[in-house]
């Protein structure tokens, strides 16, 4: 169905179909018009990797490049959501999310709340994460479960172009902040996209594999490499299913209790550090509330309690791999 | 006697590989042309492969499990005379010499194209040439893909059209009232831009509601009508998957109504699920289909029906249907007017055309003449 694009172009379709949808719809970052106030070079980035390219000058007007100065333009996107607008704002790396904590977690997320449902605030942030990129330890964190702590946010993690695009969409449709969490390593991943518009609800994960024998849960790059693990598993005749969070907030809970309930034997895997993470909290809802059906421990595959390591060949060791999956998957169903 | 080669078939045109589902004949059975002898599945359905030989069973050479590409050795059918030796030497000589077509060989094949048609994209897929062209119509929420063990088959004869009706597939999604009137019309217009002028109707469920409603609307272009679990010839309907089908917008919910579709219910792969699901979230989808089913239904009833016209529709028409429908009574195949053919298939259900593949082309062939 439809055509193959990149993950990155699935994003920068899914911002220039709802830019044309819905004029409250701005973009704003770093270098996401290219320079401001230098003509001929404006446009020239779309972004640090480029990913919002192309939008300046079909949108004019609405495609903002702001100062380096993530608390100051952070919270102009809130206000913005709050005054009506629609902003999509670019925090280049999710690293960086920490100069903003308070536009973000206190001012935010709590809008709704303290304003006894009056107000709205419709901003999204979208931000890179992960590692593997040889980037350090400042621009190579996975940090998901930071945001999913807290309530008033909604935290999104695509594993594909097809659910980026939509994903994104309802992203900018809904009317809670919402940080959008996109994975370096996958913006060059193709896949097939409608070229028309569509919206992927929250709180629905994606079964991405069936089987009966074990139950593998992750969310962002990490499904690639746990369907790696199962399609090689069941060379050897061991059906795992793969479930794709998408969302980490909201949680399908659902879909996790029912299949770690059927298949009773889980591994839940996750690239971030593994104290109070995605992989955690995913393992203490299936022991609180499916703790009869388990014939197994639990396994996580996660990345070990250290900064991400500038060194490639320890960068490459501390990000999970296909192997540690299908291994954790060997030792639940030992 | 020769020995008979039995290989992975190409079901549509993006099939490139198949996984084998279990045999339904052992090592020595005897089998007759039409015997299904394995299951396989593919991304989009799994379905049986038929034995187009007569003989024993000889070799069973693919295993419950493989994936195998298309033209892989899957079985070898001969007379029980036949020495294992040769039967051995052939095997050989043909694993020597298989050479698997690659993906890249699959991609150049004929793909669907779009044309901008009264202001609404209209997605369809030309197969062959010459003869007088048919049109492939599907049914409600379904698209050209319906017809995937059907398009390559009978354009081996003739020029074989599919369309996505407005609302579906990747045409346009926006409708005025979709009724079966705009339906029509939209297919109309499609013949007249594509220079169509006299066309061979197969329509399934509502497309061949949809077909009969072209051939009332433009009388003359239509030479034949070839409907198969035919919404249009009678007045029950099951609203229950309608409003389920509708209403649904995800794999848990969709995955039970898909299964009435098909008498074997273990037909309905997850890819078929997921790509459902996929459909229902396309902007305009919903809207879509609520329009259309409120037009043409009204609960369990349909509010239109061609029956008794039928025979003045068109100068010749075929009826096929399954047995098992669940969807349309396979009862409004009977007592139909005039010289009609009608054929019902045991054991098919509503997706008679994919459950019984091979059966229909034949009917279909036959009927259209070269």
């Amino acid at each position: 169905m439809a055509r193959k694009i990149t993950f990155s172009q699935a994003i920068n379709e899914a911002l220039s179909q709802e830019m044309a949808r819905d004029e409250t719809v701005i973009v704003m970052g770093e270098d996401n018009a290219g320079g401001a106030g230098s003509p001929g070079e404006q446009d020239a980035w779309g972004g640090v990797l480029g990913v919002t390219k192309g939008l300046f000058h079909k949108y004019p007007g609405r495609v903002l490049d702001t100062p380096l100065s993530e608390g100051g333009y952070i919270g102009a996107a809130v206000g913005a959501a709050a005054c009506g607008m629609r902003p999509v704002a670019e925090l280049m790396f999710i690293d960086f999310m920490g100069v903003c904590f308070d536009q973000i977690f206190n001012q935010a997320a709590k809008f709704r709340y303290m304003f006894g449902g009056k107000a709205v605030t419709p901003v999204v942030i979208r931000a890179m994460q992960g590692a593997g990129l040889r980037a350090a330890a400042q621009h190579s964190q996975m940090l998901t479960s930071l945001f999913t702590h807290i309530p008033g946010l909604k935290v999104v993690c695509p594993s594909t172009p097809y659910d980026a695009k939509g994903l994104l969409i309802q992203a900018i449709r809904d009317n809670d902040p919402v940080i959008f969490c996109e994975h370096k390593l996958l913006y060059g991943r193709e896949g097939d996209v409608p070229e028309e518009s569509y919206a992927i609800p929250f709180g629905e994960a994606n079964v991405v594999r069936d089987g009966d024998d074990a139950t593998i849960i992750t969310y962002g790059r990490m499904v690639h490499y746990a369907t790696e693990a199962a399609e090689k598993l069941a060379k050897d005749g061991i059906q795992v299913e793969v479930i794709d969070l998408r969302t980490t907030s909201p949680l399908d809970e659902e879909t996790i209790l029912e299949s770690a309930n059927r298949t009773g034997r889980v591994v839940v895997v996750d690239e971030a550090n593994p104290r109070c993470s995605i992989a955690t909290d995913i393992s203490a809802l299936i022991a609180q509330r499916a703790f009869h059906s388990l014939k197994a421990p639990i396994e996580m595959v996660t990345a070990p309690h250290t900064p991400a390591p500038f060194a490639g060949v320890l960068e490459d060791m501390y990000i999970p791999s296909a192997a540690q999956i299908a291994e954790a998957v060997l030792k639940v169903r030992a | 006697m020769p020995i008979h080669m039995i290989t992975m078939p190409k079901w549509g045109l993006s099939m490139e590989q198949g996984q084998v589902n279990g045999w339904l004949k052992a090592i020595g059975d005897k089998v007759v042309k039409g015997d299904e002898i394995l299951d396989v599945e593919t991304d989009k359905i799994s379905s049986g492969v038929e034995c187009a030989f007569e003989g024993i069973l000889r070799r069973q050479i693919a295993q419950e499990g493989d994936t195998l590409p298309i033209g892989a050795l899957l079985a070898v059918v001969a007379d029980a005379e036949t020495p294992d030796a040769q039967i051995d030497a052939e095997v050989e000589a043909f694993q020597r010499d298989f050479v698997p077509a690659t993906s890249a060989d699959g991609e150049s094949g004929p793909q669907p194209e779009k044309a901008q048609i009264g202001g609404r994209t209209v997605r369809y897929l030309k197969l062959g040439e010459g003869g007088t062209p048919a049109l492939l119509i599907h049914g409600f929420g379904g698209d050209l893909n319906n017809w995937l063990f059907n398009h390559a088959d009978l354009a081996a004869h003739r020029a074989v059209w599919a369309l996505d009706l407005p609302g579906h597939g990747e045409s346009g999604k926006a409708l005025e009232t979709g009724s079966a009137d705009e339906l029509a019309d939209s297919v109309i217009a499609f013949m007249d831009d594509r220079g169509i002028d006299k066309v061979q109707l197969i329509g399934h469920s509502m497309g061949a509601l949809i077909a009969m409603t072209v051939a009332a609307k433009a009388p003359g272009r239509v030479a034949s009508l070839a409907l198969i679990s035919a919404a249009g010839l009678g007045k029950e309907i099951n609203g229950d998957y309608i409003h389920g089908f509708t209403e649904g917008s995800n794999r848990n919910a969709l995955k039970p109504q898909l299964a009435k579709l098909f008498a074997d219910p273990g037909l309905v792969t997850r890819q078929l699920v997921e790509d459902i699901v996929k459909y229902k979230r396309l902007e305009g989808v919903p809207e879509a289909l609520r329009k259309i089913s409120a037009s043409a239904f009204d609960g369990d009833v349909q509010r239109t029906s061609y029956r008794d016209r039928l025979a003045e529709l068109a100068p010749r028409a075929l009826v096929i249907w399954g047995a098992g429908d669940q969807i349309i009574p396979a009862a409004h195949a009977q007592g139909l007017p005039g010289d009609i053919r009608v054929h019902v298939l045991e054991g098919k259900g509503h997706m008679v055309q994919m459950e019984a593949a091979s059966e229909v082309n034949r009917l279909l062939d036959d009927f259209l003449g070269r």
